[in-house]
């Protein structure tokens, strides 16, 4: 028991006088309305006392840094031994471009890299595919060919800056070019450092770029995580992502359910297809989190991901390593949060989510730019966003202590009603035969379908506010400068893929990607082929398309 | 041959919409010029797919236009999914699973919401089947879902009807609408690779042959496809099913079977006319002036019984040469 | 109608759109992601619809808006009102109205606007009688 029965005694009468007085008071001075929730709907109390934590047992249930079940955080000594990497997801236009970009913001004093692609990329077309028509270079970086990659990482030393990649279907490829770039510049492959998104179930449930079925889309993620544990042990070779399911109007706990119930997938995959020993593995395995506006929610749900992940790991999977049982997490500001209405109120938005964030003990953060709503980050935007993480880690005094809330009963409180709520959903996925069966049966989508009608319609009918949109709405416009790419860039980017294709040697690259679709049809991992065949200067599109030949195309189901 | 007639029969899609779309609204030139298209109506293969939602029909749909296409025949498609009874719209979404015959000339898909349960979906959809067979479209497919009345009644329209099933949706085969069963010209198992396969296979095959066969009657084959991912498998087995159902119309013509069904086409076709032109106007003019309200509350209090009131009421309105 | 045209997948706000349409007593043709701009006109005629929404939030709406705009005018269509939404910043707007849109609704705009909007500008089938 958390507290002694004394405690839970004197608070209990405390708290029915307590109460006792609220209902005093709201005769004369009702609440400013019926209901208080949060963002994602779960209903808050007025107060919370001693007594919702009688329950909990200090051990088992909170406990010490890097302890199971690791609620307070994996490392014994917090942010005080290192802050959180500020990773500021960037990329536009050219390779040049964004190369650019990249050294300004470590200039500026962020510590890892993190790479955006523009559309073609992300669905593996090449810039002059008819698909690619408009999207070229404009919410990211135009990708093709180990050439342009190599511009991209101009001047960045691969063995001491670690780079995430936000790519899913041709993840393979563009890690093959990171790997083949490092061969190239001489670092070995044992010292690089990174993270591929490389999670396709919440492809299919939310972000939608999709290429190949669940089944050998699936296989190749096992491919990048057996690649790695072989050769490349400091890579994460999976991010397992709740973000893009919450910007899909998910409420934080199916974010957090489906995200985890994503990562068990992977796991059972990678045990049984490469009969590895979840030991071998588990300990690269990332996770990519929302932090979204209400303050206390995230906090908690962060807390809550780090301690069932853990459970999960050593009762469902038998992981014996405490690295396996780590939860480490990238976070980002919540996207679906800011407003193009009175956009400077986005700064204040993303340092709050920013602060949870923090709180809830990330390891790697990105913050929106306040234009973010218009488009890519201008400079100056950008800027402020990465201060935004500075400011937090140097001047508030947060980082000062480890995992700062706990033992709020508030905060405790939340944690495990969090996490119950988040097993449910697990269990009833584990009901449905797993995650690819829920997707099949269209579960997580239109979970997530009904909670952002839901969520609209409070906002439509004012029971939930933002600030500009709903309320305090004004008519004055506040000009953001905003940042154009020039359609100019993707005609070069065009003749510069045609050039690469014409000038290569074409017959090496027919080889590359024969020997491509015969590990493909042969179950072997298609690493190696994927670098012989980037540094022979294949296109990402021409890989992709034996991905497609061999392994078909998804079709999206449609569900509305 | 008016304009339009020109344009729709010579596959004209603007032309051919915008009659669908006012024939189902009820525009009063729409019916003239549906009167004009008519005798170049009649030349269609027309396939009836019905079954529960969830089923994969449309997935099955898109598979059959694939097929029919590699036959060099043009096809249409009716997709009729259900209006809200709660707001009166409708998400119209079976298209995005027939996404990739979107730029084909040669195929043309209309999607058709059931509006409600006053009726006229069948003439609906009776009406956008005549403006796409005077298109000449050799093929037209209509989908429906299987489970209320009026999307039964759609099935008439129908030479010959596909039913799907899918293992693992329950006492399936129970719950659909007894009617199903006996419409079926083809059964298509769909999601086969799902448990349940089997003992569904097994359970469709028990009841066909319970049921009492006429010598030379054609008997319902039982078509299994299976996962969608798998191409090469999943192409031979819808191949299978565009060859069974051309094996159903094979044995219609033979058997002098399609006359008969293109009678009853045209019988139900006379009825929803006939409804159309009598009960329909009879009922808006008593809606309108209130009476049919009125009549309502006095059967509701038992002050009157809806038979006598109907009687009285047919009497007057025939009568009087109302139309 | 309801269309994603272009590569960019995030079709939250679509999907809310073709609900609320629903909602409104609209029938909604819904044609999903990564619809090309050819596949959208075609759609739209043959389904003869009043409207169609484009939804991008990638960027391309400067290529891919106006060309569903012309492709309606090259077959005669016309008449369909196109309006988009997405991640449109405000000086594309002029361009997009110039190339035929008739209406931007970007995020915040409320659902209801946008359904006021389309009730005030499309004729109904009884008004044009």
């Amino acid at each position: 028991m958390y507290f002694s029965d004394e405690t839970q005694k004197k608070s209990r009468r405390l708290t029915e006088k307590w109460q006792d007085e609220v209902q005093e008071t709201l005769k004369s001075n009702p609440d400013r309305k019926d209901r208080f929730s949060t963002v994602s709907d779960l209903d808050i109390k007025r107060l919370y006392t001693p007594e919702d934590l009688k329950d909990v047992d200090f051990a088992r249930n909170i406990g010490a840094p890097g302890e199971f079940p690791y609620l307070r955080g994996n490392q014994v000594t917090g942010y005080r031994g290192r802050h959180w990497t500020f990773r500021m997801f960037s990329g536009m236009g050219s390779a040049r471009d964004t190369n650019a970009r990249w050294h300004m913001l470590l200039r500026e004093g962020q510590t890892g890299l993190s790479t955006a692609f523009d559309f073609p990329t992300l669905m593996g077309y090449d810039s002059d595919s008819p698909k690619a028509l408009g999207e070229v270079g404009k919410c990211g970086v135009a990708i093709d060919t180990l050439e342009d990659f190599l511009e991209l990482i101009d001047g960045i030393p691969l063995d001491q800056v670690t780079t995430s990649m936000t790519i899913n279907p041709p993840a393979t490829i563009l890690w093959a070019m990171y790997c083949a770039a490092a061969d190239i510049k001489g670092v070995p492959l044992a010292k690089i450092g990174g993270t591929i998104q490389n999670d396709m179930l919440k492809e299919f449930i939310a972000q939608k770029t999709f290429m190949c079925p669940p089944e050998p889309s699936i296989k190749l993620i096992s491919d990048t995580v057996e690649f790695g544990a072989k050769y490349v042990p400091r890579w994460n070779t999976i991010s397992i992502s709740g973000y893009h399911i919450r910007e899909a109007g998910a409420t934080a706990i199916q974010e957090l359910a489906f995200t985890l119930r994503d990562g068990i997938e992977y796991v059972e995959d990678v045990i049984r297809r490469k009969k590895m020993d979840v030991d071998d593995f588990a300990p690269r395995l990332s996770f990519f989190f929302n932090s979204h506006i209400d303050f206390f929610e995230e906090v908690c749900k962060l807390r809550a991901a780090r301690r069932i992940w853990a459970k999960i790991m050593r009762d469902r999977f038998g992981a014996k390593n405490p690295r396996s049982l780590w939860m480490r997490f990238h976070t980002q500001t919540a996207g679906c949060s800011l407003t193009a209405q009175q956009p400077y109120n986005n700064i204040i938005r993303t340092t709050v989510e920013a602060l949870a964030a923090v709180m809830g003990g990330t390891q790697s953060l990105h913050t929106n730019s306040l234009d973010e709503v218009f488009c890519l980050p201008s400079e100056h935007a950008v800027e402020v966003a990465l201060r935004t993480q500075q400011i937090l880690a140097e001047e508030t005094g947060v980082v000062n202590t480890i995992d700062p809330l706990a033992g709020s009963y508030f905060v405790e409180s939340l944690t495990n009603e969090i996490e119950e709520k988040t097993w449910e959903y697990i269990e009833k996925i584990d009901a449905m035969g797993g995650m690819i069966a829920a997707i099949e049966k269209g579960f997580p989508q239109m979970e997530i379908a009904d909670a952002a009608y839901k969520f609209q319609r409070q906002i439509e009918n004012k029971e939930k506010i933002m600030v500009g949109v709903n309320k305090y709405v004004t008519e004055a416009q506040h000009a953001v400068p905003l940042m154009e790419i020039d359609e100019k860039m993707g005609e070069e980017q065009i003749k510069r893929v045609q050039d690469v294709r014409r000038k290569r040697d074409n017959h090496a690259v027919k080889q590359s990607l024969t020997d491509i679709r015969t590990a493909c049809k042969s179950g072997a991992n298609v690493m190696p082929c994927c670098i012989e065949a980037v540094k022979n200067l294949a296109t990402q599109q021409e890989i992709c398309d034996v991905y497609r030949e061999v392994y078909g195309e998804y079709r999206d189901p449609g569900l509305y | 041959m008016t304009e339009t007639t020109a344009k729709i029969c010579a596959g004209d899609i603007r032309s051919a919409s915008r009659l669908i779309r006012d024939l189902e609204d009820r525009i009063p030139e729409a019916r003239p010029r549906l009167k004009q298209l008519f005798q170049y109506t009649g030349k269609s293969f027309i396939i009836g797919i019905t079954g529960a939602p969830g089923a994969g029909k449309s997935t099955l749909t898109d598979a059959l236009i694939t097929e029919f296409r590699k036959q060099n025949k043009t096809v249409g498609v009716l997709a009729v999914d259900p209006t809200s009874p709660f707001s009166g719209g409708a998400i119209l979404g079976d298209r995005v699973r027939m996404l990739k015959h979107a730029e084909d000339e040669g195929v043309f898909i209309r999607s058709l919401a059931t509006r409600g349960a006053l009726g006229g979906l069948s003439q609906a959809a009776g009406d956008a089947i005549h403006v796409m067979e005077a298109m000449g479209k050799n093929v037209i497919l209509v989908e429906t879902v299987g489970i209320g009345q009026q999307e039964l009644d759609i099935i008439h329209h129908a030479h010959s009807v596909i039913v799907v099933l899918v293992p693992g949706m329950g006492d399936e085969i129970q719950t659909m609408k007894a009617g199903i069963m006996e419409i079926a010209d083809v059964f298509a198992i769909n999601k086969a690779d799902r448990p349940g396969a089997k003992q569904l296979q097994t359970e469709l095959t028990g009841l066909l042959a319970a049921s009492p066969l006429t010598p030379g009657a054609w008997k319902p084959p039982i078509v299994s496809i299976g996962n969608l991912y798998e191409p090469a498998a999943f192409a031979e087995q819808t191949a299978e099913l565009a060859r069974k159902i051309s094996d159903h119309h094979a044995h219609l013509l033979a058997s002098g079977q399609l006359s008969h069904r293109m009678e009853r086409q045209a019988l139900i076709e006379i009825s929803d006319a006939l409804k159309s032109c009598i009960l329909d106007p009879l009922l808006r003019e008593l809606t309108d002036s209130g009476e049919l309200k009125r009549i309502a509350q006095k059967v509701k209090n038992r002050e009157a019984d809806p038979y006598t009131e109907a009687e009285a009421l047919a009497r007057r309105f025939l009568k009087s040469g109302e139309k | 109608m309801v269309a994603k045209p272009g590569l960019d997948g995030h079709d939250r706000g679509a999907r809310i759109l073709a609900r609320c349409f629903r909602d409104a007593g609209f029938e909604v043709i819904y044609t999903g992601c990564h619809q090309t701009p050819e596949q959208v006109a075609a759609a739209a005629i043959q389904e003869d619809v009043d409207l169609v929404g484009l939804s991008c939030l990638s960027g391309a709406h400067r290529i891919l808006f106006p060309r569903v705009v012309e492709l309606l005018k090259e077959k005669n269509a016309s008449d369909i009102t196109v309006i988009g939404g997405g991640i449109i910043p405000e000086q594309d707007f002029q361009m997009l109205y110039d190339a035929g849109i008739k209406a931007i609704f970007t995020p915040g705009a409320s659902l209801d606007s946008i359904v006021d909007w389309i009730r005030a500008s499309i004729q109904t089938r009884d008004e044009h009688h």
